[in-house]
């Protein structure tokens, strides 16, 4: 709710200008120019872990509740969304994509109860249970990965109205359109009352209760929206840019990546998603690079890939000793500067 | 009547109005009732036996010493605790226990002794939680901007800048709450809990650490709220001299026990009060 312009002159016009050209450099210039290494190792990774730090930080930076299962919500997706499109033939792209999100809503929803009771660290522990448990179940049961022998399979051809999306391109801008209009939709419901409503259940849960915030249907309908969004970003994450599918992949290391996108980009922001995955995405890629350069022969791969690890979580920490508000607070404050 | 036996049953905590209900809790009409609460933490007794009628339009102050039970009484009262025994009656409906997740729809809004406002919003949306109750317009309504969702959002921004306006909040409704200084946030919390137009105000410590203009201020926006609408206050405060000058009635707590009950100036002479907590000029 605002009430006075913070700036008069953004108009709408200049307000939505960047993020305008953003998207036109998105959708038409990249899958023009960029080359099929950029899109493969870099931009499809990126979207796909940018769409599940959003699912994410809606359940963690705007509703407060801590969740070690992000990995567990994306196997949930990218297995029914393989599922239903191996299954059911007819089934057109987008809706095996959107029913994948609504099974990993339900999944996320009866994990979800536990946070009716539990607060912090204790709902953490308690959402590695879903980790835990869908790793579990998709290895144990064979239905799921379709009997396959080694548990990996590859993922369906892609196509949406008779247009196949197999190739790079195709790929990619099924994962942009997809990552755009959801993003959209989160832009839209943090902007909103229910947004406020979330902040509110986050900062003071008692006092929230008690001034009438639905705080217990607030809870598990972010739990349930923030998994839909997750599982369908796992989808992606399968179908787009690995094009196997196999629960070896969404393990507890990946639920942490999505935590430190959350945390490193900024809680509680829309673009916080974006900066914190486009980091941890092409930081590692960097780094690869300059330990390449600076120990080449002084050390063997195996000692590169400790060096990176260790440089990568010192940046973290020094990252977050300085910025705790993350990518999205020093964006700002550049921003604000320019544009003073 | 046990009061666990009926909260398992039907609609929970509602006691049947035609059975065992006191005489004084059938007598008044509107207004508050708190009928013989008691209160015990394990073994320790908060509240003992605490009865007190308050009606409608009437600011009842609750004073004591520091551990005599009065934010307690303001927790029975807003459900965060549960009476061991007695009941509570607000309007028309009468409660073993209060459950505070309908405080607000049954017309009761609080404030708190320490700030319980949403530091990540901004005075406006900290004002408007208080209204979120009356929402019926969901998720998708508001995502896609639904005529409902619409219509709500401009009366409820209405709403907020007219109690806003009230208490000479307007010029931050923007601002992030946790920015003000200490004596505004109070007031917005005062905005929150004034915002849904309740039938009864419990306020816990609405002055504690303020300066006496800023007291005199606060006063002043309770009176007025009281004056417009005919809402009742119960009012925890240390500051004797707001107290006796607000107040309609006052109750004095010690050790849980209401150890008197009547106006400032009754309350002022009684020997117990001065016993337990004025002190001898």
């Amino acid at each position: 709710m605002t009430f006075v312009a913070d700036n008069p002159l953004a108009t709408p016009l200049t307000r939505h200008l960047p993020l305008a050209a953003g998207l036109l450099l998105a959708f038409v210039a990249v899958p023009a120019f960029a080359s099929d290494y950029v899109i493969e190792a870099i931009l499809l990774p990126f979207l796909a872990l940018s769409l599940a730090g959003l699912g994410l930080n809606l359940l963690t930076g705007y509703t407060g509740q801590v969740s070690l299962g992000s990995a567990a919500f994306m196997a949930v997706g990218a297995f029914a969304a393989f599922n239903l499109e191996h299954r059911i033939d007819w089934l057109p792209l987008p809706v095996s994509i959107l029913l994948a999100g609504l099974t990993a809503a339900a999944v996320g929803l009866v994990f979800g109860l536990p946070s009716l009771r539990l607060r912090g660290f204790y709902l953490a522990v308690s959402t590695l249970a879903a980790q835990f448990f869908v790793q579990w179940a998709l290895t144990k049961f064979g239905w799921f990965s379709n009997y396959s022998a080694s548990g990996i399979i590859s993922a369906p051809s892609l196509h949406v109205f008779g247009i196949s999306l197999d190739g790079t391109a195709g790929r990619y801008l099924f994962a942009l359109s997809t990552t755009a209009l959801i993003t959209l939709f989160v832009h839209r419901l943090v902007i909103s009352p229910i947004g406020a409503n979330l902040i509110a259940v986050r900062d003071n849960e008692t006092a929230a209760r008690v001034i009438g915030v639905p705080v217990l249907r607030t809870k598990l309908a972010v739990f349930a929206l923030s998994s839909a969004i997750i599982g369908i970003a796992g989808a992606i994450w399968a179908f787009a840019y690995l094009r196997t599918v196999e629960p070896a992949g969404f393990n507890l290391d990946r639920s942490f990546q999505i935590l430190f996108i959350v945390i490193i980009g900024g809680l509680a922001t829309v673009r916080g998603a974006f900066l914190g995955a486009a980091l941890i995405v092409i930081f590692p890629l960097l780094l690869s690079r300059f330990t390449g350069l600076a120990f080449d022969g002084v050390a063997d791969a195996g000692v590169l890939k400790l060096i990176e690890r260790i440089f990568f979580g010192a940046v973290i920490i020094a990252f977050l000793i300085a910025e705790p508000n993350g990518l999205s607070a020093i964006l700002s404050r550049i921003t604000r500067r320019f544009t003073r | 009547m046990p009061g666990a036996v009926l909260r398992r049953t039907g609609p929970a905590y509602l006691v049947d109005k035609t059975d065992t209900v006191s005489p004084r809790l059938a007598a008044v009409g509107a207004g508050v009732v708190l009928d013989g609460i008691s209160l015990s933490f394990g073994g320790i007794r908060a509240l003992t036996d605490v009865s007190l009628d308050v009606a409608p339009g009437e600011i009842r102050a609750v004073i004591g010493p520091n551990g005599a039970g009065k934010s307690s009484l303001i927790n029975v009262l807003s459900g965060l605790y549960q009476a061991s025994a007695g009941r509570v009656r607000f309007g028309g409906r009468v409660f073993s226990a209060v459950p505070p997740q309908e405080l607000a729809a049954l017309g009761v809004a609080r404030t708190f002794q320490n700030l319980a406002l949403f530091p990540g919003l901004s005075v406006a949306d900290n004002i408007a939680a208080g209204l979120s109750f009356r929402r019926l317009s969901g998720i998708w309504g508001n995502v896609f901007s639904l005529p409902l969702a619409r219509q709500e959002r401009a009366a409820h921004q209405d709403q907020v800048r007219e109690v806003a306006d009230r208490l000479h909040l307007t010029a931050d409704l923007d601002r992030l709450v946790a920015t003000l200084p200490y004596g505004l946030q109070k007031r917005v919390e005062l905005a929150r809990a004034l915002v849904a137009a309740p039938r009864l105000l419990l306020l816990d410590e609405p002055m504690a650490g303020m300066t006496a203009t800023e007291k005199a201020e606060m006063a002043g926006f309770v009176r007025a709220a009281r004056d417009r609408s005919g809402l009742s206050v119960i009012l925890i405060e240390h500051d004797i001299g707001v107290v006796m000058g607000l107040s309609d009635h006052v109750a004095v707590l010690d050790h849980g026990v209401k150890i008197a009950d009547g106006t400032p100036d009754q309350v002022r002479r009684d020997p117990e009060v001065i016993r337990a907590y004025l002190g001898a000029a």
